[in-house]
């Protein structure tokens, strides 16, 4: 019977880890221990983490943990792929669609989510990224990008 | 007098009139950002991080240097007004601070809290001033042996000090470790654990991971419980200590600076445990013990000196040995690197006016924080009321751009988003963040030295038990490791922690 959670699962993915480092950097060099290669250390630390884990695998056990607490799925999807979304399409789209929707989507993940006030936010953030960070600090990204003939 | 010397030098720095005004502007951003609810000096320093990029070095780390005491500082205004703290290093200060401010002396315990942070950062300004040559010229005799060493006692030390499970902390720091690793292998130009990725040549830039786990990882917790997060602000009146509350602040400020003072020095810890540690003797001390935990004003003052003093005193490591002792001062080495400054030793010889300049300006810093604070304390009052709602998507936004502005490429905003998730999760599973992006900047130096040193040493082990200063290290590390296991420690170690949540 697995009694802590958080150790069992903390320590899959420690071992897991650590099993992949081990494999991956067989492929490099191993070098000696005068002569280090570059898998000499990613080994050791690889080892090192995957005992770590079995620890935690084999005590989750035996002691006695607190439960997980419950995963806000809504949160982490809401917050995360907007992200990526933003990261995607900014150079195609521009900074002026990528924004707003980076922050309509992410607002969407609050309880306390109302459309009119996040749209205003939206523009006056564009707004302000665009003047500070295009024209001010002069970072390399399209207002509206060729996507939309920007 | 030598020590005058270098301070006037230092003066001449930081207190010309373009040093000056960024210094201002740190200090100011710091704390507007600070004072958002559940924005910590980490994320905030990781947020305004490439802002400083395009000015030249000195003017840059002092702005940086800015910008973590005005979090620091605004985080212990939110700590105190709204009972949300922003970091670990503010929990203690909500405990007696917001019973303060409930009790309409909000006024008074941001005035503890501005002058025991102004009196102990007075303070460590002069022990880094008086410290950090000798140290230095010590840290010039360290071999790749000795470093190697030190760097195992500040991992060991951020694992001891860090939240719940040590084999999980453990964990977290190879983890860390390893994944610095990730990218060119600088001795022999192998692509290690790339993927054929590209854009992994250069490895994962470790804002990028500050901001995926500390900014990203952070908002998803906080939405968590959004429901019962409610900003209820109470009103800044009594804005001046009566004179019994000056009497009363005295020595818990000079307790607190000592406490705090001693253990920022030692790598790994930083301020919050100077914080933790300042309270809880005052708390057994002090006179007015029965009033701790409803209002005490001692109960404010002494760890804000502690944080404050421990905050500064950390740069003594950073600026001598260029060993970063938590994630803050990780940044700041970070930022260091990018202006083309290896942090170390001969950066002090080498480059006197950046390193005089850096701590005068540490002062500067904190005189225009205790005068920025009064007459602004509406503006900030205002910055917390924005509620939660609008201002997660801002500090999205923020990172995303910002995290792009590093390389200016799309990448780094992937892996901030893949590092939010990594972040979250970990939380979930009770690893703390902290000890492992530590772990993320040390991993690459770590491999070099242990290289060096067996390079040296033939490939024999020994070489880190025979040399004395390292040997000492080793064994620092190993007893501050085991008195985690003596069941006595163990129990100060979580009721400290369970105290600062409770």
């Amino acid at each position: 019977m697995i009694r802590s959670s958080k150790d069992f699962w903390t320590g899959l993915i420690y071992i897991f880890f650590g099993a992949s480092a081990i494999l991956i950097a067989r492929d490099y060099g191993m070098g000696t221990g005068g002569k280090m290669g570059p898998a000499y250390f990613p080994t050791v630390l690889g080892g090192l983490l995957a005992v770590v884990g079995t620890i935690a695998v084999i005590r989750s056990f035996i002691v006695p943990g607190t439960p997980i607490g419950a995963f806000a799925f809504k949160g982490l999807v809401l917050v995360c792929t907007p992200v990526l979304l933003f990261g995607i399409i900014v150079r195609g789209a521009g900074l002026a669609v990528a924004l707003p929707l980076l922050v309509v989507i992410s607002a969407s993940a609050s309880v306390r989510f109302h459309w009119r006030a996040t749209l205003i936010m939206a523009a006056g953030l564009t707004i302000f990224c665009v003047l500070v960070f295009l024209k001010g600090l002069g970072i390399p990204l399209p207002v509206l990008g060729p996507w939309f003939g920007g | 007098m030598e020590l005058m010397g270098h301070l006037l030098l230092g003066l001449q720095t930081a207190a010309t009139p373009v040093n000056l005004f960024y210094c201002f502007i740190g200090v100011f951003l710091g704390t507007a950002i600070g004072v958002l609810p559940g924005l910590g000096p980490t994320a905030t320093i990781a947020m305004l991080l490439p802002v400083t990029f395009v000015l030249p070095p000195v003017t840059a780390l002092i702005m940086l240097a800015g910008i973590y005491y005005g979090s620091q500082y605004g985080g212990s205004t939110t700590s105190i007004l709204v009972n949300l703290p922003g970091e670990a290093a503010s929990v203690v200060t909500t405990l007696d601070g917001h019973q303060m401010a409930k009790q309409g002396r909000a006024g008074a315990a941001l005035a503890a809290s501005a002058i025991g942070s102004f009196f102990a950062g007075t303070v460590a300004t002069f022990l880094i001033a008086g410290f950090g040559p000798p140290l230095a010229s010590v840290a010039l005799k360290f071999g790749p042996a000795e470093f190697f060493s030190l760097m195992v006692l500040g991992l060991v030390a951020s694992v001891v000090l860090a939240q719940g499970s040590l084999l999980h902390a453990i964990g977290m720091v190879v983890l860390g470790l390893l994944l610095g690793l990730i990218g060119t292998d600088v001795n022999s130009g192998a692509q290690r654990f790339t993927f054929g990725v590209y854009e992994l040549a250069d490895g994962i830039g470790f804002v990028t991971v500050a901001m995926g786990m500390f900014g990203l990882g952070e908002i998803i917790r906080n939405l968590e419980n959004e429901a019962e997060r409610s900003v209820m602000i109470t009103k800044v009146t009594g804005l001046w200590p009566t004179r019994e509350d000056f009497k009363r602040m005295v020595a818990p400020i000079l307790r607190g600076t000592a406490i705090g003072s001693a253990l920022g020095i030692l790598p790994g810890s930083g301020s919050i445990l100077g914080s933790f540690a300042a309270y809880s003797i005052e708390k057994k001390i002090s006179k007015n013990r029965a009033e701790f935990g409803k209002g005490a004003i001692e109960g404010v003052a002494a760890p804000e000196s502690a944080n404050n003093a421990g905050a500064q005193t950390s740069f003594i490591p950073l600026l001598t040995l260029g060993i970063p002792s938590n994630p803050v001062s990780a940044l700041m080495v970070g930022a260091m690197i990018i202006h083309g400054i290896q942090p170390g030793p001969s950066v002090i010889h080498e480059q006197p006016a950046l390193f005089w300049g850096m701590i005068v300006s540490m002062w500067i810093g904190n005189l225009i924080l205790v005068v920025l604070n009064y007459p602004l304390i509406g503006m900030w009052v205002r910055m917390i009321r924005i509620p939660y709602q609008y201002l997660y998507p801002g500090i999205l936004v923020f990172c995303a751009i910002g995290v792009f502005s590093l390389k200016n490429t799309e990448f780094d905003i992937y892996f901030m988003a893949l590092f939010g998730v990594i972040g979250y999760v970990f939380s979930k599973l009770g690893c703390e963040p902290a000890p492992m992006l530590l772990a993320f900047i040390l991993g690459p130096l770590m491999e070099e030295y242990l290289r060096r040193a067996m390079l040296l040493s033939r490939g024999d082990p020994w070489v880190f038990v025979q040399r004395p200063i390292s040997a000492t290290l080793l064994a620092v590390a190993g007893l501050a490791m085991c008195s985690v296991l003596i069941p006595a420690f163990s129990k100060t170690r979580e009721e400290a922690f369970v105290e600062g949540s409770g």
